[in-house]
């Protein structure tokens, strides 16, 4: 039988008095895609980095393929690829000596490393760029320029720590196509992300950290279930009008209607078009809007659900040790 | 996969070293103008101790007359200069590794397969290795200013694969300080700051007969001293008198036996450090 490709059971670690993981258990199959979901320090880095044979769990195993990641560390590491949250890549080499050095440090033939990044450098749309050192390179070239790097081996395991992180949204939407594509090549790929719409986007499974525990598993559309899904918000001008516009979005809800004061909040299915139709039904009845806008659940609304605490409650003092500990 | 070359890990560790090493040459051709200040300095020492100091301090037993004589002053100067800059050679190490780490690189290099020391390895050959540069830069400014290598060919060959040995020990101990502080800023004073005290309390600017003794005890066990008394001896530079002490009179031993020690010492530990490290 074919070990899980990533499995964690009981991990346990602490930074002094901070306890970064806390029982944490995980399982991903071959071939599965699943995202690690938290807020900052709920202990993500921190699982990611003890997978990557960067730490050592203080109680607990985790295994990659099927090795252990203290005992058979040198094992794991031939196996896998990993991508921090910062560009882990040299800034005077340029990038095609940067994917050749860590080609050689794999002990990959040279004749392999040679075609492979130039593979790597086209796919990753770096090749106008290859001779040129990193220093003069795009905060979004140095990330698919790390992702590239973690590639060069063809791992058949790919941790990713917040890949899209600080990264602007025209960035982030290309390396989220790139990681697609590895994903149909069927690599396996654990990430970590703070942005649910990352995680919708890349995952089959999304599993959601607090704590350093996992809270809830499940695709998206379970997740998303128990969130409540999208709701259209409105902001009426008139007191009076409050009961119109619920009355006019009635016919959009999948749910109950919630309102209080000026504002209307229906949930709904169906993406941006429902937006319009809602607009339409209250501008048929004449209801003056001073705003209306589409939300989507974020990683708040499942923290809120699911602990019935927000994202960012830490106190200032815990996230600041524990964002020096994990960022 | 048939791609990957199959060998035991330790196997790995001169391939892997050589990778990194080659990795910190080429940075070195990126920045030259870092290469250019870094030899600028042992530059301007020269000329501020042969033409500022020259004419104020005797050395003892090397001079015709009782005047301190500023010409024997630059021959007996020069290889303090060639031991006091070998042994900076340790913060380009420590601000290098410190770097590394900062950039996540260190954390990648710990996620491949390849072997723990290869990364050190790499980087202190490297930094050894740009100081002969330096100490032909040196060399050359020390020729000008009128400093002569009078003991013959091979014992000046001897001189300087000494001063590389010793360029290479302490960046070992660099390499270690690097890995151990918490961030660049630290590392940018913690690589100097042990520097100091330890290039100044030996030879090599002034003999160690003008030290109070508890001092010259100290500085007479000081690896400099005995570093730099050796290269004057194998560069035919005039030493002065020396102190009644075991390792000034074994000087080249001395310096050996103690660069070996030191990276018996901090090798392992430096590796240590870079086995757990974490930027974090």
């Amino acid at each position: 039988m074919t070990p899980p490709a990533v499995q964690a059971s009981g991990l346990v670690k602490r930074f002094g008095k901070i306890t970064a993981l806390d029982g944490f258990d995980l399982k991903v199959e071959l071939g599965q895609v699943v995202g690690l979901l938290g807020p900052n320090g709920a202990g993500k880095t921190t699982a990611v980095r003890i997978f990557g044979t960067l730490l050592k769990p203080d109680e607990g195993t985790a295994t990659g393929a099927g090795f252990d990641v203290v005992k058979q560390a040198n094992d794991v590491r031939a196996t896998i690829g990993l991508t921090g949250q910062y560009a882990a890549v040299d800034e005077y080499l340029t990038g095609e000596e940067n994917l050749r050095m860590f080609g050689d440090l794999y002990h990959l033939k040279p004749a392999y490393v040679r075609d492979r990044s130039e593979e790597l450098l086209t796919l990753f749309d770096l090749t106008h760029a290859a001779d040129r050192p990193v220093r003069t390179y795009s905060g979004g070239m140095r990330r698919r320029l790390d992702l590239a790097s973690s590639l060069i081996a063809k791992p058949r395991i790919l941790f990713l720590d917040e890949p899209t992180t600080g990264l602007d949204p025209r960035s982030r939407i290309d390396l989220w196509n790139v990681i697609s594509e590895l994903v149909r090549d069927g690599t396996t790929v654990l990430l970590t992300t703070q942005y649910l719409e990352e995680a919708d986007r890349l995952a089959d499974d999304i599993v959601v950290i607090d704590h350093g525990r996992v809270i809830a598993q499940g695709t998206s559309e379970v997740l998303k279930e128990q969130i409540g899904g999208d709701r259209i918000e409105v902001t009426v001008l008139q007191p009076e009008h409050t009961a119109k516009a619920r009355a006019a979005l009635a016919g959009l809800a999948t749910g109950e209607i919630l309102d209080e004061d000026l504002h209307v909040s229906v949930p709904v299915s169906g993406g941006s078009t429902v937006l319009v139709d809602a607009v339409r039904a209250l501008d048929a009845q004449g209801i003056e809007v001073s705003d209306i806008a589409l939300r989507r659940p974020t990683l708040d609304d499942v923290f809120l659900s699911l602990t019935g605490h927000s994202a960012e409650d830490e106190s200032p003092n815990e996230a600041s040790k524990s964002g020096r500990r994990r960022r | 996969m048939s791609e990957v070359m199959r060998r035991p890990l330790w196997g790995w560790t001169l391939h892997d070293g050589i990778v990194i090493m080659r990795r910190n040459i080429i940075q070195y051709t990126r920045v030259p103008e870092a290469l250019f200040f870094s030899l600028v300095q042992p530059v301007i020492f020269v000329l501020l101790f042969a033409y500022v100091f020259g004419g104020a301090i005797p050395i003892p037993g090397a001079e015709s007359g009782d005047q301190p004589d500023a010409a024997t002053y630059r021959n007996y100067l020069m290889p303090g200069i060639f031991g006091q800059t070998v042994a900076f050679a340790a913060a380009a190490s420590t601000v290098g590794l410190a770097e590394d780490m900062k950039r996540g690189l260190i954390d990648r290099f710990r996620s491949l397969p390849m072997s723990p020391p290869a990364v050190l390895i790499g980087r202190t050959f490297a930094d050894a290795l740009r100081q002969i540069l330096v100490l032909s830069v040196l060399s050359i400014t020390g020729l000008i200013v009128g400093w002569r290598i009078e003991g013959g060919f091979g014992p000046a060959v001897v001189a300087y694969l000494l001063l590389l040995l010793f360029a290479y020990t302490v960046s070992w101990i660099g390499a270690w300080i690097g890995l151990s502080v918490p961030n660049t800023e630290t590392a940018n004073t913690a690589g100097l700051i042990w520097l100091f005290p330890l290039t100044f309390l030996s030879n090599a600017f002034v003999p160690l007969t003008a030290l109070p003794s508890w001092l010259q005890t100290f500085a007479a066990f000081n690896p400099i001293s005995s570093l730099v008394l050796a290269a004057r001896e194998l560069f035919g530079n005039p030493i002065g008198i020396q102190p009644d002490y075991w390792p000034l009179q074994n000087p080249i031993l001395y310096t050996v036996l103690s660069c070996s020690v030191l990276i018996a010492i901090f090798a392992p530990l430096a590796v240590r450090a870079y086995r757990r490290s974490s930027r974090i």
